[in-house]
């Protein structure tokens, strides 16, 4: 009985595809499928100037090579870059136009759409393939002031905030990966907050990958104005499949004046199969700006999926006074490999930052912590308080943390702890004495390591978190 | 309820325990007295459940083939260890580690689970008892815990537990003359008909508070000899080194 629901819980429970006819741009990276793209998404001329000249600029960038973990060449002309649901030509108005299929899916996945069955207090947007499906609770929202909506939607809606913002925080010239999502992205969510509202509840959107050979290309942007909060949650999850695909993301915060975003992620990708196969390669921009004097920005990720995490979700501290978080768990079980961190750039005065960071490495995987804490000249009086904690489970996975810092602040301090630990035999022993099975034993050692971080998450996403951190790790131990 | 027969273990080819026999029937307090490195431990962590040993004999418990028995399961069917040396688990609150625990044994005994009230309940009534201090169940499990309010963190587990045996591993080690009567009144509190005691213990100090019905000399991985309550008052004249 038991082996059979710890059988039940190693397979990856998202791993199903939705047999649904898609409509695709042709395969391939060039100017014809970009100016698709645009064309599809019916996009105003400036839009589609500045994905060409993104395009022009992804010539002539090269790949990042510096990683911890290597990966077979990714041939991006063999990529569909647009892929929707065939219903999707012209977008359904309402739930009601919405493909059956769809809303099984979702629902399958926990995320349920209809009004009567919608989350409490949670407003979703759901991302399937290149494009948004659906937001709940829209007009709630809209009372307030507050819109969130799929990006496509606000390219029509609000043109002068979207081209206020769109790469005001990642640039079209950043790295050669946010280049390629300025040039093709999709689809993702727009969130803005007006001034001195909070956002009455949880906004989340969840990203589903279900085409084969597709790259997903999300673009996500989230204004807070002056005095505004909002909380974001996203997921993710994809089927299983023998290839692995990519997932490259941009998101872009900006926090202006007394602001504050908490951007919390349960990245659940699909990780390939125990012996390496298939998985994705999630390669992600995640950057927030603290614009605005006293605001703050804090990022919350749980990554346990994934063949491949490459993220560094990083603040620009350029208010005053204004605070950077980053609270992160990345467990890599198998054959994953996990290389993320953050980065906090110190530019304002009375800065703070702090980094808390716990990797878990299980299996043959291999975890990377890289973070970058710089204190510029003119950021006096700031600080930065970081721990990295590493676990390790067996002897044949590896932990590397690798903390890079500057401080050019006689008038700033930097603090940085760094702990490896293993979870002892003593440990599992003492727990299954007691009447945990070995399982169980894992977990609540795992999710006791993992506390201070479980802790930042949203109240209702805390429980699952908890809960796919154990699932991860099954059968990491004897 | 617990019957050794000729029980044998190695731990990296070196002979732990050999020719180990040993009953312990239903309401029994046995005490194992015996010098550093006569395979005191070895036998309570086989007896946990613990991995490492090579064993050869046999082990029954409640008429079954304790090997066939996995940790977990041992410890569902009554089998309780108070550690020698009580692990720390960073993180993770003590209450929580001990409804877990209750909650795990009372689910694969078929029994209802606590909810959290009637599980604090049952948790201030047994700390007041043992003397406690409450304020400590809310802290990780064992971190920064002195090493007798670790020991006293066992007693109070094993009360909650509520186990048919109770192997106590040189839980009078380190403590100071009031914990160790506490620890005393724990197990006296639990001697009831039918829960049996296997206490392991250097000295005869904590004998004089728990009075066993059988003390055994384990001396070179073997009982030498079983006697009675007055065995242990014998052994502390003469010491180890001049008994036989």
């Amino acid at each position: 009985m038991r082996d059979k629901q710890i059988e039940d819980l190693k397979d990856y429970k998202y791993g199903f595809s939705t047999d649904i006819e898609s409509f695709k741009a042709p395969k391939g990276l060039n100017e014809e499928v970009i100016r698709f793209i645009s064309n599809i998404k019916k996009e105003p001329d400036w839009l589609l100037k500045w994905r060409l000249k993104a395009f022009e600029r992804l010539k002539v960038l090269k790949e990042p090579d510096w990683q911890k973990p290597k990966y077979p060449k990714i041939d991006y002309q063999d990529l569909y870059y647009y892929s929707a649901p065939k219903s999707f030509k012209e977008k359904p108005k309402d739930l009601e136009d919405l493909d059956p299929k769809l809303l099984e899916t979702y629902k399958k996945l926990g995320i349920p759409l209809q009004e009567q069955k919608r989350l409490n207090g949670i407003a979703v947007d759901a991302v399937f393939d290149s494009v948004s499906v659906a937001t709940t609770f829209k007009d709630t929202l809209t009372e307030k002031g507050i819109i969130f909506c799929s990006i496509s939607e606000a390219i029509q809606k609000h043109p002068d905030l979207v081209r206020k913002y769109l790469g005001s925080v990642i640039p079209i010239t950043d790295h050669f990966f946010a280049t390629l999502n300025s040039a093709v992205f999709t689809d993702g969510s727009f969130v803005y907050i007006p001034p001195n509202v909070k956002c009455p509840m949880e906004l989340s959107t969840y990203f589903r990958i279900n085409a084969s050979d597709t790259g997903q290309f999300e673009r996500t942007l989230i204004i807070a104005d002056k005095g505004s909060y909002v909380s974001y949650l996203e997921g993710c999850t994809a089927p299983m499949r023998d290839e692995n695909q990519l997932h490259a993301a941009n998101v872009e915060l900006i926090a202006l004046d007394d602001a504050e975003i908490k951007y919390s992620t349960v990245q659940n990708w699909y990780p390939g199969d125990k012996d390496g196969k298939g998985g994705i390669y999630n390669f992600v921009t995640k950057r927030g700006l603290c614009k605005g004097k006293n605001s703050k920005i804090s990022w919350t990720q749980v990554e346990t999926g994934s063949a491949i995490t490459w993220k560094y979700p990083s603040c620009i501290l350029k208010g005053d006074n204004s605070i950077g978080e980053f609270y992160s768990i990345a467990i890599t079980n198998n054959h994953q490999k996990a290389d993320t961190g953050t980065k906090m750039i110190h530019l304002g005065k009375n800065t703070k930052s702090k980094i808390i960071s716990k990797g878990i490495s299980a299996g043959k995987s291999d975890m990377t912590y890289r973070g970058l804490v710089d204190i510029s000249k003119n950021a006096s009086n700031s600080t930065n308080y970081t721990q990295c904690d590493s676990l390790l489970m067996g002897n044949k996975c590896g932990a590397h943390t690798v903390p890079y810092i500057k401080n050019k602040n006689s008038n700033s301090n930097i603090a940085h702890e760094a702990t490896t630990s293993k979870i002892s035999e003593d440990q599992l022993h003492y727990c299954q004495q007691r009447g945990l099975n070995q399982e169980e034993a894992v977990g609540l050692i795992v999710n006791g390591f993992c506390k201070e971080v479980l802790q930042q998450l949203p109240m209702e996403f805390a429980v699952e978190a908890q809960k796919l951190v154990g699932i991860s790790l099954e059968g990491s131990v004897g | 309820m617990l019957k050794i027969n000729n029980l044998n273990a190695k731990i990296q080819e070196k002979i732990i325990l050999s020719g180990f026999n040993l009953e312990i029937k239903p309401g029994e307090v046995h005490a194992i007295m015996g010098p550093n490195g006569s395979g005191k431990s070895t036998l309570s962590n086989i007896l946990s459940g613990k991995k490492g040993y090579e064993v050869s004999g046999e082990i029954l418990y409640e008429n079954n083939n304790l090997f066939d028995l996995e940790t977990e399961e041992r410890a569902h069917r009554g089998i309780f260890l108070a550690f020698q040396y009580p692990l720390e688990i960073p993180g993770v609150n003590t209450n929580i580690f001990l409804k877990t625990s209750l909650n795990s044994i009372r689910k694969a005994k078929g029994e209802k689970e606590l909810d959290a009230l009637e599980f604090l309940k049952l948790v201030k009534e047994k700390a007041k008892e043992l003397k406690f201090d409450e304020e400590k169940l809310n802290r990780q499990l064992n971190v920064g815990f002195s090493g007798g309010e670790k020991k006293k963190n066992e007693i109070l587990q094993m009360s909650i537990l509520d186990p048919k045996l109770s192997i106590l591993d040189e839980t009078d080690s380190g403590l100071d003359i009031d914990a160790l009567k506490i620890v005393a009144d724990g197990v006296n509190a639990l001697r009831k008909k039918n829960n049996s005691f296997l206490i392991i213990t250097h000295y005869q100090r904590l004998l004089d508070y728990i009075k066993p019905d059988f003390v055994h000399v384990l001396m070179g991985g073997k009982i030498i000899k079983s006697g009675g309550a007055e065995l242990a008052l014998e052994l502390e004249k003469k010491g180890y080194e001049n008994f036989n």
